[in-house]
């Protein structure tokens, strides 16, 4: 069976162009913000990641840390989350939603509890920050029980016999980190060297929905059209900040933005 | 959870690289996965190699000064009436404090490595200080990641740091002390692995850091083992080693040549900070009985809320203001090894001035946690118990908390 990931990426690929992913923090600003921001560009997106905050993410550049702090200020809980995909997942135009965060908060939550919930909810797919491969095989494997996928990440760093081990081991979507960086990093490498290593790992198997994050903007889009999927976060999180910052709407703000991201995917 | 005989106690993980099967591991974000593979392939290396052990002990020799002073603390022994306490004076060594070791270790480690740049975290203040000035001493550039908070209240160290050409780099995330310094160490250290070397402050971080730390402090014990026997003919039969614990790189390192001894001969005593007085914050994961998480890297028992996040510590000690604690010290603490305490800031303060009262002998607050313990327990034990406190820091960079705390009192003791 085709998971609701697998085709919304086949949707963008029928369409030519590539999957857009957007990045937003559960909460941020408040719990009924963040998903109103879900709802109004759900329709220009294919896909959407939602991060559960952490206060010590060893991953994240300061705009996501800036979005994590402002939604665990307001007091989000991961029962919040939930709660905001289970309401979200109401709209007809909803999207696959990917979780994301760190390990400990799963850990707390109790791995089979967060899973539970997270198939209930409608989740359809897991990254975990802090839990790369080998170590997360088993966690992998319980997610694919539920019909959860867990999404892999590769990096710049990643050897040649660990890209193909991992890849083996991965679900029906990968992420590549495009560069040595935190999230949000300015894009300090060539999109032509970024593609030269996202086509090593679409070697390895065709078929694995391969996405690019870090650095991605609406500059950098058109430069890496030639990708299974772009995930745009930092640029969004930014977004949120200055709207506040500005006493505006942030969600017209990030919708206005989303669709500009779009565009430059076509 | 048990300790397995003859072999090192930082080598006694599994594969995946937990103690005791659950405590430490690599919880790292993929980026790093290679360089941390690299430094455990060369370290594993190193750690066998003469020329680099030479090398090693000839700067600790010649350049940190050891061995450092094994002491017997008359004047307190006898206003006491009890133990005979001693101390270990690490804080001889060459900058003040102990975390010269772990500095000096990875700065060899970088050269080796071929690295030009080294970060590294501090929140006393002391490890960054170190690092800069083995940086310097071995030509690499550096760049410390402190607390703004710390920064504050650590001027000495800070104003050393600088003086020895290294950067150093305001941290105003979250409660801008030690946790938030480390965080964003590793952060940079993601973006900047193709070029620097990573220097983690104490025996915490992803399971490589935890036993590079722990295997170059362990020269404090090599020491003491040596001193002792001079001292005494032989280990005395009622040894008590006292030791503040923060990150715990000072207390591992004076306790790991006597770990396989019975814990009735030779007991260790880990002292935490308890935060001040009737304060619900602490920093003190061990000995109020935190639970398990994750944090830089690594699991261990952690100060944090029910969904995870991590909580903010307070205590006078900025060395000790850590809201977790070694996987080794997690380890020690399960297996029944360590026995875990707490001292407030009111109890470190008092037992600063009765130290410096009678004694020629300077602790900073984070070992005048240590010795709070030592004064508490001595009157009730026997003469032939022995107490050895490491005096593992220099209270100079404490002198304004100190000026501000203590008054004129402090102004009349120096």
């Amino acid at each position: 069976m085709r998971t609701q990931i697998s085709l919304a990426f086949e949707k963008a690929k029928k369409e030519n162009r590539p999957a857009l992913l957007t990045y937003t923090v559960a909460g941020d600003n408040t719990k009924k913000k963040s998903l109103e921001i879900l709802n109004y560009i759900s329709k220009n997106i294919d896909i959407c990641e939602l991060g559960f905050p952490h206060n010590t993410p060893i991953g994240d550049g300061g705009e996501i840390q800036t979005s994590s702090y402002r939604a665990i200020k307001n007091g989000i809980k991961m029962n919040d989350i939930f709660q905001i995909v289970k309401k979200y997942k109401r709209n007809k135009f909803s999207k696959p939603v990917i979780l994301m965060g760190y390990y400990n908060m799963i850990y707390q939550f109790g791995e089979k509890k967060f899973l539970n919930k997270c198939k209930k909810t409608g989740i359809d797919g897991l990254i975990v920050v802090d839990l790369p491969w080998p170590e997360n095989k088993v966690f992998a494997n319980k997610c694919k029980k539920k019909s959860i996928s867990f999404i892999q990440l590769l990096s710049p760093t990643t050897s040649k016999i660990r890209l193909k081990k991992i890849v083996k081991d991965s679900h029906e979507m990968i992420y590549y980190i495009s560069m040595l960086s935190t999230t949000g990093g300015k894009l300090k490498v060539s999109p032509k060297k970024i593609l030269k290593n996202y086509y090593k790992i679409k070697k390895i198997n065709p078929k694995k929905n391969c996405v690019i994050g870090f650095g991605i903007t609406e500059k950098t889009i058109p430069k890496l059209k030639s990708a299974d999927g772009l995930v745009v976060g930092s640029a969004i999180c930014k977004e949120i900040t200055r709207s506040l910052n500005n006493r505006q709407n942030p969600v017209t703000n990030v919708g206005k933005l989303v669709i500009k991201l779009k565009k430059n995917t076509l | 959870m048990k300790i397995k005989k003859n072999m090192p106690l930082i080598d006694q993980h599994n594969k995946s690289g937990f103690w005791g099967g659950k405590f430490g591991g690599n919880f790292i974000p993929e980026t790093l996965k290679k360089p941390v593979e690299d430094l455990e392939i060369l370290f594993s290396k190193l750690r066998n190699n003469k020329s680099f052990i030479f090398e090693r002990d000839n700067y600790f020799k010649n350049w940190v000064g050891s061995p450092t002073r094994f002491i017997k603390l008359e004047n307190l022994t006898n206003h006491l009436r009890g133990a005979q306490i001693w101390s270990k004076v690490v804080s001889d060594a060459n900058g003040g404090a102990h975390k010269i070791y772990n500095a000096t270790v990875h700065c060899l480690i970088a050269k080796r490595a071929g690295k030009k740049y080294i970060v590294g975290d501090t929140g006393a203040g002391y490890a960054g200080k170190m690092l800069s000035m083995a940086a310097k001493k071995f030509g690499l550039k550096c760049k410390i990641f402190m607390g703004a908070k710390d920064i504050k209240r650590q001027g000495p160290n800070v104003r050393a740091m600088k003086k020895n050409l290294a950067e150093v780099v305001p941290v105003y995330t979250g409660s801008q002390t030690l946790v938030d310094a480390v965080s964003e160490c590793m952060r940079y250290w993601v973006s900047n692995c193709d070029t620097t070397h990573m220097c983690v402050g104490s025996t915490v971080g992803p399971n490589i850091f935890v036993k590079i730390c722990g295997w170059s402090t362990s020269q404090i014990s090599r020491e003491l083992c040596i001193q002792i026997k001079e001292e005494f003919g032989k280990i005395p039969k009622k040894l008590k080693l006292i030791n503040c614990v923060g990150g715990g790189s000072s207390s591992f390192g004076f306790w790991n040549e006597f770990m396989h001894y019975d814990k009735k001969k030779v007991e260790f005593i880990g002292v935490e900070a308890g935060g001040p007085k009737k304060s619900k914050r602490h920093a003190a994961p061990l000995t109020y009985g935190s639970k398990i998480g994750v944090l830089h890297g690594a699991m261990q028992y952690v100060n944090q809320d029910k969904m995870g996040q991590i909580e903010e510590t307070k205590s006078i000690s900025a060395g000790l203001d850590y809201p977790g604690v070694s996987p080794l010290h997690c380890f020690l603490k399960d297996a029944k090894r360590a026995r875990y305490t707490a001292a407030t800031d009111e109890d470190a303060l008092k037992a600063y001035q009765l130290v410096t009262k009678y004694e020629n002998l300077n602790p900073s607050l984070e070992p005048s946690h240590a010795f709070a313990e030592a004064i508490k327990i001595a009157p009730k034990l026997s003469n032939d118990t022995i107490i050895i406190v490491n005096s593992c820091g220099d209270a100079k960079k404490d002198r304004d908390i100190l000026r501000k705390k203590l008054g004129k009192k402090y102004e009349n003791s120096n």
